[in-house]
């Protein structure tokens, strides 16, 4: 493998550190009474509101339907997703300085598992603020309604329009993936041309 | 079909009447087409500039939007004022303390906006309280009043608080002579003893407002003060009424000299011989009243002297400019060069200039001198006088192309003129009789020009009647053309004196949305339901309660005796924009709270018989507002109630936050003492 593609693959892991500072993940809710919006910037390590105040208030508005609060200490997920993503990065650096292409392969394949596992858990994580109610503390009961976000797009929770899109964390990762993959492309062997 | 034969009558001695010229002349023909469209701000779109009207009488200031006439904001500032326990409450009644007591009332006079060269900075708001001479501050990012300075030696502190170009002073000139100091003498020994005082006060920090100097004058009225700015920088002019020196019969005694005098002040050389040890130090008592921001607590500091500075013992520092008749306003063009006086019996409006002044100083040019201040002769300083100008003038303010706008009190209108030509080159009608009026920046050195506003005091029939007491009004006009155009008109709270306006872009941006509750150090915050709780003392009861949608914490409280006095501190712990919350008890002899999201504050009530009082949240907060009371049950003395507070468990969502939030001092002995009721 060329120095110049071992260059890009290292380039490639490096990028993954984005997501350890940018958010992954963002939700953002808005609704009448709420012109200048709420919302969640979801990282690797924690949850924050958008404004400094944000999760606090969001939690505020979630007791009147019984949702639990969010609070970042609860998410075990936090603990350990930083190290993953530590640990994609030294594999991916380990890999460019090697050159091996099967490596490249399995680093690209392990990530496509995280990120699907990584998405399928948020999902579940959604599910459960939304669906995992305290009926008995819940103060607006809308019978057969549930508050799960959306993963991706748009969706009207009450009064509120919950809008999610991934982060620019999570943009850094999917341009390392691709730059991964298109490095595992071009260094394909071809065919000796006689 | 009667009914129409009665509309037509009607119409055709409408006809009539109009073709016979009968009936006032219509103002609507005043208003052009577009004047609608002009003033009209769309719904959820914001005015182009902030004015700040004084209420006089109201004692509090009004904030309306322009060009929309909208009103945007009360501020209380010398009057108690129960929509909001200011004035009321233990975070607030120190700012209406004196030296003659605790005043719940004053007349506010001249809104003066904080000003950087010569134009308004956005920082600060001024305004004088008339009756008992105070000048308060007003935080533009709060829209509070955070301070308010007392004037000692002084009475009807009228000429006040007009700032100099910088900000370095604002002013306090008083109307009514008084002794000083002010001593039990026979009313008839008035030119023996009665003093006029110019006080010049430092305004430049906030929470440090304090009178840097005064000066002893002449015992007239002194009514109205403008700084000088650009050309005149460094100098200040005071119109003086009753040079005659009456102590009755005003009307009469004080109109009878034909020239009074505008009082030019140069104050760069007053701080000099001031610092120059010049100034005798004379006991005084007098209060000084400011807000600490860490606990939004205002405390009252009494002063006990102020510094008096006699003109003859600073020649050079004040000079009189013969001025006819009777001068109400005084006012300086942006370039400083003109000074303008507002005659309000003159026939004329007497423009003096600031170089002719100071070459007849260098001159000489005096005609005599009264009490040691040398008197300019008027040829000598006169620039030229707008002849005709109408009846009654007496303010003036500027544009940017060198026009200047007096309003006429008398011929109720406002009179175009040319500075340095002297010619009036338009009038406009406004109903009825004006006070003053008000330009954007039309105080300042570059005036924002577009709308000169008409501050009326009389109203009659121009709005739906409403009884024998009237609004009065404000009108705004168009001054973008050669001719004034008639825009708008609205009726305006207590009795708008003056006014000032700026861009709103200047300040809108700086709005302090709510306050920190993790920096709130009143002595009796509750950030969290774990921090509330009663604790006895005696015979005072302190309830450290807190205010979140849609409940308070404790709700349920008990154990409270006739005879105690309870001290409810109520917190509203959001921290979210617009987010208020109120409290009031059945019964309660004071006023209400209004908790901003952050604020703590305190009101006392003293319960007269035993029973079960409700308590509840005033300020519509949420869907479950309704829901947001509580009930403080009081026993008879010595009935052995034990002293119970209910802080019923709360759902984890609304516990989360308050693990990150400091404990407040103190905080674990209240909830000791408290008894959960679950």
């Amino acid at each position: 493998m060329s120095f110049r593609a071992r260059l890009l693959l290292a380039v490639a892991a490096l990028l993954c550190l984005g997501a350890l500072v940018l958010p992954l993940w963002e939700v953002r809710l808005g609704a009448p009474q709420y012109p200048e919006g709420l919302g969640l910037r979801i990282y690797a390590h924690t949850v924050t509101g958008i404004k400094e105040h944000d999760l606090d208030n969001i939690n505020g508005l979630n007791h009147y339907i019984g949702m639990q609060a969010i609070t970042p200490e609860a998410i075990p997920e936090l603990v350990y997703m930083p190290w993953i993503i530590g640990a994609l990065v030294l594999a991916g650096l380990g890999i460019a300085a090697r050159g091996s292409r099967r490596g490249v392969l399995a680093w690209l394949a392990v990530v496509a598992l995280l990120g699907v596992v990584g998405l399928w858990d948020f999902w579940r994580w959604e599910y459960d603020y939304g669906h995992n109610l305290d009926m008995d503390n819940a103060i607006i009961i809308v019978p057969g309604m549930t508050y799960q976000p959306p993963l991706i797009g748009t969706k009207q929770l009450l009064n509120f329009t919950a809008t999610a899109w991934p982060g620019l964390g999570a943009v850094a990762l999917g341009l390392s993936f691709l730059l991964t993959a298109g490095v595992w492309f071009v260094t394909r062997p071809r065919p000796e041309v006689a | 079909m009667i009914q129409r034969s009665i509309l037509q009558v009607t119409l055709l001695s409408c006809a009539v009447l109009a073709a016979a010229g009968c009936g006032k002349p219509a103002p609507k023909s005043l208003v052009t087409g577009d004047a609608a469209q002009r003033v009209y701000v769309a719904p959820g779109e914001h005015d182009e500039f902030y004015s700040f009207l004084s209420g006089g009488f109201s004692g509090n200031m009004t904030v309306y939007g322009l060009p929309s006439g909208r009103l945007l904001k009360t501020i209380p500032v010398f009057s108690q004022f129960p929509e909001n326990g200011y004035g009321y409450t233990e975070e607030t009644k120190a700012m209406l303390e004196t030296s003659y007591g605790f005043l719940p009332w004053d007349d506010t006079h001249h809104p003066q906006l904080s000003k950087t060269n010569g134009m308004p900075d956005g920082r600060w708001l001024f305004v004088n309280g008339n009756n008992t001479p105070r000048i308060a501050r007003i935080d533009l990012t709060t829209f509070e009043t955070d301070e308010i300075l007392e004037i000692p030696n002084a009475a009807g502190g009228h000429a006040s608080p007009f700032v100099t170009a910088n900000s370095e002073y604002v002013v306090s000139a008083i109307r009514f002579s008084v002794p000083v100091p002010n001593t039990d003498v026979p009313i008839e020994e008035y030119k023996a003893h009665f003093k006029g005082s110019l006080s010049f006060v430092t305004a430049n920090q906030p929470g440090k407002m304090d009178i840097a100097f005064q000066i002893l004058m002449p015992g007239y009225n002194y009514d109205l003060g403008r700084a000088g700015k650009a050309a005149s920088e460094g100098w200040f002019f005071f119109t003086t009424y009753n040079s005659e020196q009456a102590y009755t019969k005003l009307e009469l005694n004080a109109s009878k000299n034909d020239k009074d005098y505008i009082a030019a002040v140069n104050w760069k050389a007053a701080e000099a011989c001031v610092a120059a040890g010049k100034a005798k130090v004379m006991p005084a008592d007098y209060r000084h009243n400011h807000v600490i921001a860490a606990t939004r607590t205002a405390v009252s500091e009494r002063k006990t002297s102020v510094k008096v500075l006699e003109p003859t013992a600073c020649p050079g520092a004040v000079y009189f400019l013969p001025t006819p008749k009777s001068p109400h306003g005084v006012d300086i063009d942006p370039t400083g060069e003109y000074i303008v006086g507002g005659g309000k019996l003159a026939s004329v409006i007497p423009v003096h200039s600031f170089t002719k002044m100071i070459a007849a100083i260098k001159a000489k040019a005096f005609d005599g001198e009264l009490d040691g201040i040398p008197v300019i002769k008027y040829d000598a300083v006169i620039a030229g006088e707008v002849q005709k100008p109408g009846l009654g003038p007496l303010h003036t303010e500027f544009d940017a192309k060198g026009n200047a706008y007096t309003s006429m009190f008398i011929s109720s209108e406002i009179v175009k003129w040319k500075l340095g030509t002297w010619e009036v080159l338009d009038r406009m009608p406004v109903y009825y009789s004006i006070g003053h009026l008000m330009i954007p920046g039309g105080d300042g050195t570059a005036p924002y020009g577009k709308y000169v506003m008409a501050l009326n005091k009389i109203t009659k029939d121009r709005y739906l009647p409403t009884g024998g007491e009237l609004t009065q009004s404000a009108q705004l006009i168009d001054i973008s053309g050669d001719k004034m155009q008639m825009l708008l008109d609205f009726p305006t709270q207590g009795e708008p004196h003056y006014a000032q306006a700026l861009p709103a872009s200047l300040i809108k941006d700086k709005q302090v949305k709510f306050f920190s509750l993790k920096d709130n150090a009143h002595p009796y915050v509750a950030r969290s339901e774990q921090d509330a709780g009663v604790t006895r003392q005696g015979k005072q009861v302190h309830v450290r309660m807190i205010a979140i949608r849609s409940h308070f914490a404790p709700d349920v409280i008990q154990g409270v005796e006739v005879g105690d006095t309870v001290y409810w501190h109520v917190t509203n712990v959001e921290q979210d924009w617009d987010i208020l919350h109120g409290f009031a008890v059945l019964g309660m002899r004071t006023a209400e709270l209004i908790m901003q999201p952050g604020e703590t504050r305190t009101i006392t009530w003293t319960p007269k018989s035993p029973g079960v009082y409700p308590f509840y949240c005033t300020d519509f907060c949420s869907a479950l507002h309704q829901e947001m009371q509580g009930y403080v049950r009081v026993s008879a003395p010595g009935s052995g109630v034990q002293l119970t507070a209910g802080l019923s468990e709360r759902s984890a969502t609304q516990q989360a936050r308050a693990a990150k939030l400091p404990k407040p001092v103190g905080g674990h002995d209240h909830a000791a003492v408290s008894t959960g009721v679950k």
